[in-house]
This record gives structure tokens, C-alpha cells and sequence, in this order.
């Protein structure tokens, strides 16, 4: 029954996002007749006073536009929302016959077994492609029954459009689950046994990862469908990008957290010591992010300064482009790449046509309506806009290399039939120099002043950073002689970079200083740290690679390391050859770490479980491998300075990002008093 | 600077900085794409020197042999044709790294013929083939 509640759920959502799109479309067709002219308000650096009042004129005369878009409004806010409930409800019953293990579901059999901890059941659930297609469906529902539930700044008419370009979005994901890959196919007879999870898969990792990277990666289409909601209202202004902000900042911060967990995972799990392999499921979701990262700053320009309109609104067509191509490349399975779980064509297709409908439709509707979008204000070219300018210039090269690089091979393969694959030499040699240029446009940007700066007083405030750079710099030159131009110049940078980060907080009241440059502050910082983290890691890793007996002892780096036993052990799905080595670093006390090597049953499967140990200064990772049946068993161990900044860097640009959220809406609810009445 | 030209001259600049970007990136491409090959593509064509390149095919049944080392390989890739290409590898293959079954390799010929493998490609599950071991195969063994 909870496989055909679940069906029903999701037709039932499909349908009314049909009903959604087609009352928006019609609403928005009424209403034209008597369509409100705007003023744009423009904000200055602070809110002041007369913006808030010509945003009251505005909304005041968004009132007058007609009872017929009105009404529809009302309907079509309560649609989006059930909409989600459902397709929430839909989620849910696929979740609770996982738990269960109903083998009975053709997807469950496939991929779920009753002897598997409960954690993996649950989190099974996404961990293959119909699962992970509804989960994505079911975010996108989420996603616009929130805007439909909080979204109260945007013009009613441009809400309306928004809410229609969502569904319109959801429809043809619907269409996907419900034709061509149905979560709740039924099995008949019912196989005694699943054939369980890929155990590559069975790991906590799971149950954060996936959700979280789709939250933001699904969440940029509510991006997506703003933009297009202004381009059908031709409203694009200051209001409009005060209202998009949260909703971007919000999807930036779980994207970012998404990647951030994913590589550490793929670190851990996979055992092979790095952290970023520039495999092109990890370029799908690093592509959106660039584009959101850009996205976020331009809005901030449009917001602030009402400069940006057209490129605002491009780049958050682009960014959903980006989470469309990576949904594309993975759900299709055209990649050589583990997470490519299934080869299908047809789905493929599917998806590949989706694609193409939306980018191309909303790249047409861009390029019609580009022409009334009114010309913004302009600005110098030595200004915080200015600057921001060349944050996204670099961030949009960047993207073309990711981009470039993840889609050659393919082009190639279907051109010439010649199978080729690109991997990190390119994305490094190509997108490393840009990324280095970008950090410092970074760390000098928040110097420079709003509308105009002088270029001597912003070298003036730029100085210090430049000095402990140039410290950094003599430093690593002195002591560390050798090491190679890319972590050299990571190291110099992010040095200077995190004095630069702080420096808008100087000479400041610490306890007055909005939250929301206390966020940019912080995810600056973020950058810095985490691009020393991958300066150090590819600068001063040690590795040691042996054939070794009990008893051996293996030096890597500071550390040595003795190999004192192997063992078997059982959990609970899986068996295990167990190593125990027991570290030391010089006369410090010594420790155990035990790496494993594990056998699953279902599906027979061999995984390393890499045993780690983190130490202030860096990690010491170890890999079991092979043993050659005369007592020698292979040991890779490595010793990583101060690799965890990669990850701790990630994690305080997310938290930069939630500290700017909250300060947004804060400032938002004391404007609200003079909105309300409206 | 007047407005017109304010938005012409960003257009130039976004464009510009794209174009440069991908430029760069086709350029990059041509030193640092790793080409594919089975080995009935080097029985053709000979083998590639001064390259990364990727191999691929079947590990050769009780081709796999230790060196005194323990932690050294050889082994011999086959594909449907004679052709073969010995590979030698130093570290810890991926887990279902086996003879019988299809291997993915990253890694530049020497003059002689082997192929010195600085990764093995992790295969995912037992019925899991990289794409680039295209053919029927392929298609006939995936999870239809």
C-alpha cells in the first residue's frame, strides 16, 4: 500500500503543478491589460530613508494591478504548498519502504538488503538513481512551496510568474519519474533477497551528502525561476534582488556544504589520499557553485548599487543550466565515473532533452525581453562594484575551463568515436593561474569603497596584506626551499589573503559591525584557509609505500609507524582483515590506528577502510592493501600537513554564508513595518 | 563613462574573458587530454610516447605477477583482438582489481612497449565497466 500511496502522491503533485503553471500563465495573461509601471528604487549604502519610501510607492501601485491576478494569487500560493506536501509525502513512503525493506518494490530489491544497518536503509533511499531523481524532484517542490509559504517582497505579478516557472521546472521532472523512472515499480514475485547497497555507498557520508548538495543544487532553481519571473514581468531592479538574495544565499550554503562533505568523504572512503580528483561528478556540482558564487556577488551590486540587471539575471540562468548539465552527466550515465550507477540511454535522453527545453527556453525568453530590461546605473571602474565586476569575469572564466574540460571528452567521443578523458593536469595548469588571480581580487575587494575609491588609498590599505604576503613569502623561501610555484604562490597568498579578510573588521565596534559583514568576513577568511590547507597538502605530503612484516617499522614523514598485528574482525554486514600499527611522532605518546580492509556479501564487494589520524599539524592516513601469502602486507601511509584547513576553510565559507543570511533577514524584519501595510 | 558604453564595454569584457578562457582551455586540452587506448588501438597505431594516456581492457587470466618488492605488479591487458599491452604498476591496486577483469589504467609508455601505470582506476562494483571499454559487452552486463 505505501509503494501505491507513494505513486499517488507524486501523480497527484504533478498535476498540480500543471495547475500551477497553467493559473500563473493565465493569471499573468489577465493581468497584462492593466500591467503597473515601476519605479526602481535604488538603495543606497545603507537603506535609506527615501528608497524604503519609493519601495512603499512601488508596492502601493503593484496593489492597484487588478483583481483577476489577485484571486489567482491566492490560488496559486496554496497550490505550490501542497504541491511540496505531496511530493514530501511521496519522499517519505519511498523512505519508509526502504526502511522496511519491502522487497516487494523492484527498487528496493535492487538496491536495499534486510541485514544492513538502519542508517544505510534510510540513506539508501537516494543512494541510486530513481531514489536520488525523486529526492531532487521532491527538493524542487520543497523549494517552491517555501518561496509560495515566506517569499512576501516580490511584486505579486513577478511572484506569480516565478512560482508558474517553477512548476513549469517540476513538470518536466515529473514526467521523468513517473515515465521513465518510477521509484515504486512493483516486483512480482518478490525475490527473498535484495541485492544490497554498493558498499562504496554504506557509509554516514550518505546521509549528509546527497541532501544536503541538493538542497543547493536544486535550490539555484528558485534562482532560476525568478529570473524568469522578472523577465516575464520585465521587472528587474533593486526590490528584485533583494528579495533573490536569501533565497540564493540560502541554496549557496548547502551547495557549499554539499561539496565540502563530499570531498571529504571521497578522501576518506576512497583511499587514495586526495581530496579533489576533478572527476566530472565533482565538476557538476562544482560548476553551479562557481556560477552561484558569482550569482551572489552580482546581486549583492544589484542590490546595492541597481548596477548588474542583464548579467544578474543571465548568470542565474546560467547557474541552473549548470545544476541541469550536472544532473545530466550524472543520472545519464554517460560518464566513466563511480557514480554513475546505471548505463541507460533512454533516460539519458530524457534528461537531454529537459535540458535543452529549459536552458534553450529560458535563454530565448532572455534574449527577447534583454532589450527592455532598462539600463542599470554605472559605476568606476576603481570601486567595490568595480572589483566585483572582476570577481565574476574570473569566476565565469573559470566555469568556461570546468565546463570546457568536462564536456571535450564527450564532444570528442561523439564527433570521432575517439574516447579520451581529461583529468587534473589540465583543470590544474588551466583554472589554477585564474583561481590564484581571483583570490587576490578577493582579498583586495572588500578595500575598495562602494561607487568611487581612489586607486592610492586603496594601495594604501592594501599594504599590510601585502607585507605579511611578502613575510610569507621570505619565510617559505628560507625554510621550505623546493617546493613547487602553485603551493608556493597558494602559501604566499592565503597568508595575505587572511590579513586582508580581517581588515574590514579594523578599527571597527566589533559588537556593532553588521552580521552580515561579519559573514563576508568570515567566508573570505574561509577561502584563505582552505587554500592553505591545499597549498600544504600538495607542498609537504610524505608518502611511504611498503611490502611490510608484523613487526616492521615504517617512517613517513615525522612520524614512525609499527605494523603489530593483522586480524580478522566481523561487523555487521561485512568481514574484515584488520591491521593495528601503532604511530609516533619522535618521544610523543603513541597511538593505534587500524585501516581495513572489508569484504561485503551484498553485493560481493571489497572496500579499504583507511584509518586516520588526526593530529594538530595534519592528518597520518593509512591504507591497508594486499597481503602476498608469504607474510607481507602493503601499507600505504601518508602524512599530511595541515589538510584539514581544506575542509575547516569549506566549513567557514558556509558558515560566512548563514551569518549573512541571518543578518539579511534581520535587517529585512525592521524594514517590515513600513512594508506591511502594503 | 556614459551608460551605452559602460554596458558595451562589460559585453566585450564578459565576452572576451570567456573566449580567453576557453581558448585557454583548448590549449591546455591539446597538451593534457589523456587519449584512450585498447590494446588493438596500439597494435594499429603504435605506441604513444612523451603522453599520459589511459589503457583499458581485460587483465590477462594468470597474467598478474609480484615483484620481490611486494608492492610492485606486472600484468598483461588484453582485449577481444591478440593484441596485448604488458603494464607494470607500483602501489595498492583498487580492490576488485583482478585477472579476468576489466581495468582502467592512467599512466605513459615507455620505448619498449610497457606501460607504466602511475593509477589504477577504482572500479565500482563487479558489474561495473568503465564506458570506455565500449562495446556490446558492456552494454549486455550493466544492471538491464
Amino acid at each position: 500500500m505505501i509503494a501505491e500511496a507513494g505513486l499517488a502522491a507524486l501523480w497527484i503533485a504533478a498535476a498540480l503543478s500543471l495547475l500551477q503553471l497553467c493559473l500563473g500563465a493565465l493569471g499573468l495573461r489577465f493581468g497584462t491589460l492593466n500591467q503597473p509601471a515601476r519605479p526602481e528604487p535604488v538603495e543606497g549604502l545603507s537603506s535609506s530613508p527615501t528608497a524604503e519610501n519609493k519601495d512603499r510607492a512601488s508596492t502601493s501601485s503593484a496593489r492597484t494591478e487588478g483583481e483577476v491576478s489577485d484571486s489567482l494569487l491566492s490560488t496559486v500560493r496554496p497550490i505550490a504548498v501542497a504541491q511540496a506536501v505531496l511530493v514530501a509525502i511521496s519522499f517519505l513512503c519511498l523512505i519508509l519502504l526502504f526502511l522496511r525493506t519491502d522487497l516487494s518494490v523492484a527498487l528496493v530489491a535492487a538496491n536495499s538488503h534486510a541485514a544492513k544497518p538502519w542508517l544505510y536503509k534510510f540513506a539508501g533511499t537516494w543512494g541510486n538513481h530513481e531514489g536520488s531523481m525523486l529526492l531532487w524532484v521532491a527538493v524542487l517542490g520543497i523549494a517552491g512551496g517555501a518561496v509560495a509559504l515566506f517569499e512576501r517582497k516580490l511584486p505579486q505579478r513577478t511572484l506569480i510568474a516565478t512560482l508558474a516557472a517553477q512548476a513549469a521546472i517540476g513538470l518536466g521532472f515529473y514526467a521523468f519519474l513517473l515515465f521513465a523512472s518510477n521509484p515504486f515499480e512493483r516486483l512480482n514475485p518478490a525475490p527473498m533477497q535484495g541485492q544490497g547497497l554498493n558498499p562504496l555507498l554504506q557509509d554516514p557520508g550518505l546521509a549528509f551528502h546527497p541532501p544536503t548538495l541538493y538542497f543547493g543544487y536544486v535550490g539555484i532553481s528558485i534562482a532560476f525561476s525568478f529570473a524568469v519571473g522578472a523577465l516575464v514581468t520585465r521587472d528587474v531592479g533593486a526590490a528584485f534582488a533583494r528579495a533573490m538574495r536569501p533565497w540564493i544565499l540560502a541554496a549557496w550554503i548547502f551547495l557549499t556544504l554539499g561539496i565540502v562533505a563530499g570531498s571529504y568523504w571521497a578522501y576518506y572512503e576512497l583511499g587514495w589520499g586526495g581530496w579533489w580528483f576533478w572527476d566530472p561528478v565533482e565538476n557538476a556540482s562544482l560548476m553551479p557553485w562557481l556560477a552561484a558564487t558569482a550569482l551572489l556577488h552580482s546581486v549583492t551590486v544589484l542590490a546595492t548599487r541597481d548596477a548588474l540587471r542583464a548579467w544578474t539575471v543571465m548568470l542565474a540562468v546560467v547557474a541552473f543550466s549548470m545544476s541541469m548539465v550536472g544532473t545530466f552527466l550524472v543520472r545519464s550515465g554517460i560518464l566513466t565515473s563511480v557514480h554513475a550507477f546505471a548505463v541507460d540511454p533512454e533516460r539519458g535522453f530524457f534528461i537531454l532533452i529537459l535540458l535543452t527545453l529549459y536552458i534553450g527556453g529560458a535563454l530565448t525568453l532572455f534574449g527577447l525581453r534583454v532589450g527592455t530590461v532598462r539600463e542599470g546605473a554605472t559605476f568606476e571602474p576603481v570601486s567595490r562594484e568595480g572589483a566585483l565586476v572582476a570577481n565574476n569575469l574570473l569566476l565565469s572564466a573559470i566555469l568556461g575551463i570546468v565546463l570546457v574540460g568536462t564536456l571535450y571528452p564527450l564532444g570528442v567521443e561523439a564527433v570521432t568515436g575517439e574516447k579520451m578523458s581529461v583529468g587534473p593536469p589540465y583543470f590544474n595548469s588551466a583554472a589554477g593561474p585564474i583561481a590564484l588571480v581571483l583570490v587576490a581580487v578577493m582579498a583586495a575587494g572588500p578595500l575598495i569603497k562602494w561607487r568611487r575609491d581612489k586607486a592610492r588609498e586603496v594601495l594604501n590599505r592594501v599594504a599590510v596584506p601585502v607585507l605579511i604576503s611578502a613575510l610569507a613569502l621570505f619565510a617559505l623561501i628560507l625554510f621550505a626551499p623546493g617546493i613547487g610555484i602553485f603551493p608556493l604562490l597558494g602559501l604566499v597568498l592565503a597568508a595575505g589573503t587572511a590579513a586582508a579578510s580581517l581588515a574590514p573588521l579594523w578599527k571597527r565596534n566589533l559588537r556593532r559591525t553588521p552580521l552580515f559583514t561579519w559573514g563576508m568576513v568570515i567566508a573570505h577568511l574561509g577561502i584563505a584557509v582552505s587554500l592553505a590547507g591545499m597549498a600544504s597538502e600538495t607542498a609537504f605530503t610524505k608518502e611511504t609505500l611498503v611490502a611490510a612484516r608484523v613487526g616492521d617499522t615504517v617512517t613517513v614523514g615525522p612520524w614512525s609507524v609499527r605494523f603489530d598485528a593483522v586480524e580478522p574482525i566481523a561487523g555487521p554486514n561485512w568481514t574484515a582483515i584488520q591491521a593495528k600499527l601503532t604511530a609516533r611522532r619522535g618521544d610523543g605518546e603513541p597511538f593505534v590506528l587500524e585501516p581495513q580492509a572489508r569484504m561485503f556479501t551484498s553485493p560481493p564487494t571489497e572496500t579499504s577502510e583507511a584509518a586516520i589520524a588526526t593530529r594538530l599539524g595534519g592528518q597520518l592516513y593509512t591504507v591497508l592493501g594486499k597481503g602476498d601469502m608469504r607474510g607481507r602486507w602493503q601499507l600505504r601511509l601518508w602524512w599530511k600537513p595541515f589538510v584539514t584547513l581544506i575542509w575547516l576553510g569549506g566549513v567557514l565559507i558556509a558558515l560566512g554564508g548563514l551569518l549573512s543570511l541571518i543578518g539579511r533577514l534581520r535587517r529585512e524584519r525592521k524594514a517590515k513595518p513600513q512594508e506591511a501595510w502594503a | 563613462m556614459k551608460a551605452k558604453n559602460q554596458r558595451l564595454t562589460l559585453l566585450i569584457l564578459a565576452i572576451a574573458a570567456v573566449l580567453a578562457a576557453v581558448l585557454l582551455g583548448m590549449s591546455a586540452l591539446k597538451d593534457q587530454a589523456a587519449y584512450f587506448y585498447a590494446p588493438a588501438d596500439v597494435a594499429r597505431k603504435g605506441v604513444p610516447l612523451d603522453q599520459a594516456v589511459r589503457i583499458g581492457g581485460m587483465v590477462k587470466d594468470g597474467s598478474i605477477q609480484r615483484a620481490a618488492d611486494g608492492v610492485t605488479i606486472d600484468f598483461v591487458v588484453g582485449d577481444e583482438t591478440d593484441a596485448v599491452i604488458p603494464v607494470r604498476f607500483t602501489g595498492i591496486v583498487p580492490n576488485l582489481f583482478q585477472e579476468n577483469s576489466g581495468v582502467v589504467a592512467e599512466g605513459r609508455f615507455l620505448p619498449s612497449g610497457v606501460f607504466v601505470a602511475s593509477e589504477i582506476l577504482a572500479k565500482h562494483d563487479e558489474n561495473y565497466m568503465p564506458p570506455e571499454l565500449a562495446g556490446a559487452r558492456h552494454k549486455t552486463e550493466t544492471l538491464e
